[in-house]
């Protein structure tokens, strides 16, 4: 009972916690520079005075803030985010066609990421201090180091344009008109690079928080009196060590997952990738900015939810949250 | 006590490495100039030259002609000073709003950290980007926008420590001396915090200089200034013909981060020295 | 309630071999430690049937041992490199892991101190004891559960299947420990190690276990290797008896002969200065003034508030009363969860209570922090544990000096009085130039101790002062708070869960239960001729030394 009076509590947060973000959204599209009616009216009307006050009334810019708010957040509820006059569509339908797009891309970035993450975490601390250790330490620093964009620019510098292995533009080859099998397999060679590089990062970030967790687990006193019943080895370091280091790296996957979905933005932009992160690239390119607060409204509720979500497995996962 | 946090502090190679390089790059960026007298704006050269092609461009030239190894160490210069400042403000906040509510607890506790986890959901760098292009790129913005992104990791960082201090017998035994509190969350409390809020805080400096880059990288830099950033993305399209524009830039951010990431771990090291005994 | 056998335990008919051989072992430090051996030449010699007792104060050694027996000791630096240990004829110093991993768990178990985090929390109990099976059986499922469910009955833990669905976190210090022990026993070894299994429990709760232990040896005829710093409890479970003093067994024989008549003076220092209980003859005149009036405090806990729930009321003290006059020590006596530490915050103002009065020389306090304030300093506590009631950022003297000055005394004043108290309490005036962590945890408690006499106090409450520090350092701590209340007339509330303490230094006790006062009255009556059952039963738990 208790437990889902916790995940209810954390569904309610959520909730408010996108209530505030629309609201800061709101209060961003304002601020941003630029006339929308001028932009409306165009080069001709904007002389009109009688066209511009018009224009003022009929999308509500002349109600006071309070109501302008409400009208918002009634529009955002029913899924309109907005009008893009540079591209001259709906921002959700622009959104929505890209969504899937980088769904993808950060959805396998974040699986390879965690996977070989705690893989090579737990590899690094069954021998702390040895060659395989260091060499992991250090390429995990080094990774945690570099910034993204510059890793992928590497990354299309050496397999693209040197080896010439893997595509480094786009998600599909263009004009090549692929079926079934062929079209998964072009599919993910494009998939790779980019997916590859966005987790190296985040990949780095999984390795040393395991390592640091498993060798604090290791030192605790539950794992002595498993020794000393006899279990072997292998048993202690994945019932009894593993499971206890994966709950912190848990809570930090929740946290870094909001980092890689912003992080999106540089890999795409990069690999030409047809997600919303590209969108938000051309958006700042072009001072598109009903555009591009409606990109960070989506991505903000995406890693709202990605952060619920992980909560909740959290919950099942850890016995204790029943004693919260 | 100090000659104890050198000691083991130099007892991780790492630290010490990375510490002569930061020690290079502020002196890079002390006698910069003198190395490279071009100015990274001006067109110096034909454009596209490979390094070590030209006597006195070891880093070749871009699409413009400008020197790149004059905008490497001018760019040390806008990135450091950029993250340290934005760190001193980000940090500034965090401690604030941390030690309050880890001190008083409560309900002053319960709304912070409601607040601070709000901030928190919001993927940070796609925070970033928005404010810089609202409120359009500048030296000024991007700092703001850095710290504004950058706060809450540091105050829950010192709530905790505070929270667990603030129930300590020796803050008992000060508040039964009659101690005040701000005399007791200074005198007693904040040295005690000091060192977890010193290695976080040149993480965050790291943080702070990937951060400036990636803005930078997407045009939100300060138009005026050559950081690194400006000039990986600047390569961004002429990649194939000019892998040296990307290659250089990104290296010096790799180093200097890595440097830093050295050194908070040795600071790390230095600071919590639990083998002692000692409560830290 | 039954009284435990206060004498020592029959011996039983001894099998030819030793069970157990320990021959010449060293154990050594890594570099820069204290000493350079942890361990030097101990031999001992264990038989099935008996129990063989390790006493010693903190670093001296004892837990090496058995964390050597069982090959657990930890790290490469720290190891054993000379010497035997014949485990039934085989030395156990030659067994690679593989061998050791074999008998650990199915001929040899280990019990541990710390029951609070033995056990994995996020694995169910049946799953915890199972695993000791697993790993030296093939059993097949339904067999195992029978044997689980009968490895928890045997150690009398209530509704074992319940339990074995069970998480660690729903049980207690006591079942959590009993569960340890139904690990270790679950494949009947030969030889139980226990490394002080009841150090951090209560009295009560440790008298359930050791007679648990005992029931379990005679029924089963294993050896037991008891590790304790505790000679009351060497007196009520031991045949032998081993004394180790900076890794070096100082002395060994029979119970019955060390403890009626040791030869080395590190056994007698160690004998003599455990607490008798011997009551104190009440000090003081009745007519003294009253310093402290205690009329129903009540104070409760609410913990785990959140959005949905409201959360769960605990009374931590209901209806406490008491009074104190000058000169005089009130004990306020209870296990762990009977609100005696809360009564101690609330009278020093550190925690508000919900409703009652204080009276502190006549004056109604109100509660929390204002008391601190109207009290003008003149109640000051000592804590519990040294290592953590001493800013480690801050110099002793200005630690001690800090509170006069925060009152207005001129600093060279506060400093001459805080160099004065040094030197009463038994450290030299220059100790305020030096840091907390030069110190031991028994001097550490000295400077805590003039750290709240600086301030002048009329009314001292100590918080289980001395719970922490070994047996020989506590008695010499008591005898300093006993000369500074004779000193100062102080009025002294003394918090403890030794009944053995309170007894010494105490002229009123009042025992506290769940909350409330159970009995209260002068220290040798309370001691003698308690009235109630509770009282009763905490003064047999207590292991005493026999007549």
């Amino acid at each position: 009972m208790k437990r889902l009076q916790y995940m209810a509590t954390r569904v309610l947060q959520g909730l408010l916690a996108l209530l505030v973000i629309a609201t800061v959204n709101f209060m961003l599209v304002r601020a941003a520079p630029g006339d929308p009616v001028s932009v409306m009216a165009g080069e001709a009307g904007a002389s009109d005075a009688q066209f511009v006050a018009q224009l003022r009334q009929q999308f509500g810019l002349d109600q006071p803030v309070s109501t302008q708010l409400g009208r918002y957040l009634a529009h955002v509820v029913q899924g309109d985010l907005g009008f893009s006059y540079r591209q001259q569509q709906p921002v959700l339908a622009l959104i929505a066609e890209r969504l899937p797009a980088t769904l993808l891309l950060t959805g396998s970035a974040f699986v390879l990421s965690l996977l070989f993450g705690v893989a090579l975490g737990a590899i690094a601390s069954r021998r702390p201090g040895s060659w395989m250790d260091s060499a992991i330490t250090v390429v995990a620093l080094v990774f945690y180091a570099t910034p993204l964009y510059w890793l992928a620019m590497m990354a299309v510098l050496l397999f693209t344009v040197q080896l010439g292995w893997l595509p480094g533009f786009g998600h599909m080859t263009v004009g090549a008109d692929l079926h079934g099998l062929a079209r998964l397999w072009d599919g993910a060679q494009h998939l790779l690079l980019p997916a590859l590089t966005l987790a190296l990062f985040y990949m780095a970030v999984y390795a040393r928080m395991t390592r640091a967790a498993m060798l604090e687990v290791a030192q605790m006193d539950f794992v002595k009196t498993a020794r000393a019943k006899g279990v072997a080895p292998g048993r202690i370091l994945r019932a009894h060590v593993l499971r206890n280091a994966l709950l912190p790296v848990v809570t930090l996957a929740g946290i870094q997952a909001g980092g890689m979905i912003g992080g999106a933005v540089l890999t795409e932009t990069v690999f030409a990738w047809p997600g919303i992160g590209r969108l938000m690239f051309d958006a700042l390119l072009q001072r598109d900015y009903n555009l591009l607060l409606g990109c960070f409204l989506v991505t903000a509720a995406m890693a709202v939810l990605f952060n619920l979500l992980t909560d909740l497995v959290y919950t099942l996962v850890d016995p204790r949250i029943d004693l919260h | 006590m100090s000659k104890a946090f050198w000691r083991r502090f130099c007892r991780n190679k790492g630290a010490v490495l990375g510490l002569l390089v930061l020690a290079v790059a502020l002196v890079l960026v002390a006698v910069g100039p003198l190395l490279a007298p071009n100015d990274p704006w001006d067109m110096v050269q034909q454009p596209f030259l490979a390094p070590l092609q030209e006597a006195g461009f070891p880093m070749g030239t871009d699409t413009m002609g400008r020197d790149i190894f004059s905008g490497v160490v001018r760019g040390a210069r806008i990135s450091l000073l950029i993250a340290v400042v934005s760190t001193a403000v980000s940090l500034l906040i965090g401690v604030g709003i941390g030690a309050v509510a880890g001190y008083f607890g409560g309900w002053v506790d319960a709304t912070l950290m409601r607040f601070t986890e709000l901030f928190q959901a919001v993927p940070s760098f796609a925070l970033a980007i928005v404010l810089v292009a609202i409120f359009q790129p500048s030296v000024g913005a991007i700092v703001a926008a850095i710290a504004i992104v950058s706060w809450p990791p540091v105050a829950r960082l010192v709530r905790g420590e505070f929270l667990s201090l603030r129930q300590r017998d020796f803050v008992a035994a000060a508040q039964l001396a009659g101690l005040s509190t701000p005399r007791i969350i200074l005198t007693q409390v904040l040295p005690n915090a000091a060192s977890p809020i010193v290695v976080m805080a040149s993480l965050m400096v790291a943080t702070a200089i990937l951060l400036e880059s990636s803005l930078s990288f997407l045009g939100l830099g300060d138009p005026n200034q050559m950081s690194w950033g400006y000039m990986v993305g600047s390569a961004r399209t002429v990649l194939r013909q000019a892998w040296w524009m990307a290659v250089f830039p990104g290296l010096a951010i790799v180093l200097t981060v890595l440097a830093l990431n050295l050194v908070g771990e040795g600071l790390n090291d230095g600071l919590n020295a639990r083998a002692d005994g000692r409560s830290r | 309630m039954s009284a435990l056998p206060h004498m020592g335990a029959q011996p039983a008919a001894a099998a030819d071999a030793p069970v157990l051989a320990i021959d010449g072992l060293d154990i050594r430090l890594p570099a820069g430690a204290d000493r350079a051996l942890a361990v030097q030449g101990a031999s001992l010699q264990l038989r099935a049937g008996q129990t063989l007792c390790v006493v010693g104060e903190s670093g001296s050694g004892k837990s090496m041992i058995a964390n050597a027996i069982m090959g657990l000791l930890p790290g490469p630096q720290v190891a054993p490199v000379a010497g035997r240990i014949l485990f039934q004829g085989q030395d156990l110093l030659q067994l690679d892991e593989a061998g050791l991993r074999q008998l650990r768990g199915s001929r040899i178990g280990m019990v541990f101190q710390e029951p609070m985090t033995a056990l994995n929390p996020v694995m169910r109990i049946g799953e915890q004891i199972g695993e000791v099976f697993d790993a030296h059986l093939r059993l097949p499922a339904a067999e195992k559960r029978q044997r689980i469910l009968a490895a928890l009955a045997d150690v009398g833990l209530p509704d074992p299947a319940l339990l074995i669905d069970s998480h660690p976190f729903r049980l207690s210090g006591g079942q959590r420990q009993r569960v340890m022990i139904a690990c270790a026993m679950a494949l009947e070894p030969a030889l139980l190690i226990c490394d002080e299994p009841t150090t951090a429990l209560d009295v009560t709760t440790q008298a359930q276990i050791l007679a648990l232990i005992r029931g379990l040896q005679h029924r089963r005829g294993m050896a037991v290797l008891f590790i304790t710093h505790d000679f009351g409890v060497v007196s009520e479970i031991a045949d032998q008896v081993v004394v180790m003093q900076t890794g070096c067994i100082v002395e060994a024989g029979d119970v019955q002969q060390v403890l009626r008549a040791p030869r080395n003076a590190y056994t007698r220092q160690l004998i003599a200065a455990i607490p008798q209980g011997r009551a104190r003859q009440p000090v003081g005149d009745a007519g003294a003034p009253l310093v402290l009036q205690v009329q129903d405090l009540c104070k409760t806990h609410v913990t785990g508030r959140g959005l949905f729930s409201r959360g769960r009321r605990v009374e931590a003290a209901k209806d406490v009363s008491f009074d104190l006059r000058q000169g005089q020590t009130l004990g306020l006596v209870g296990e762990s969860g009977s609100g005696k530490s809360s009564v101690g915050r609330c009278l020093v103002g550190l925690s508000p209570f919900e409703s009652g009065r204080i009276l502190f020389k006549g004056r109604s306090l109100l509660s929390g922090g204002p008391l601190m304030r109207q009290s003008g300093g003149k109640i000051q506590m000592v804590f519990q544990d040294p290592n953590a009631s001493l800013n480690p950022r801050q110099k002793v003297g200005a630690a001690i000096a800090a509170g006069p000055i925060a009152q207005g005394v001129p600093v060279h004043e506060a400093q001459a009085r805080c160099r004065e108290l040094l030197a009463l309490v038994g450290l030299g005036a220059e100790a305020a130039d030096r840091w907390p962590h030069e110190f031991s945890g028994g001097q550490r408690q000295r400077i805590c101790i003039a750290r709240a006499l600086a301030m002048q106090p009329e009314l001292l409450v100590a918080d289980e002062p001395v719970s922490a520090l070994d047996v020989s350092v506590q008695a010499q701590v008591l005898k300093l708070f006993a000369e500074v209340r004779q000193r100062f007339q102080l009025a002294m509330v003394f918090i403890t869960h030794d009944l053995r303490v309170a007894g010494e230094m105490c002229d009123h006790i009042a025992v506290m239960q769940r909350g409330r006062v159970v009995e209260h009255g002068p220290a040798a009556e309370v001691l003698t001729n308690p009235r109630h059952a509770y009282t009763q039963a905490l003064i047999n738990a207590v292991p005493r030394l026999a007549a």
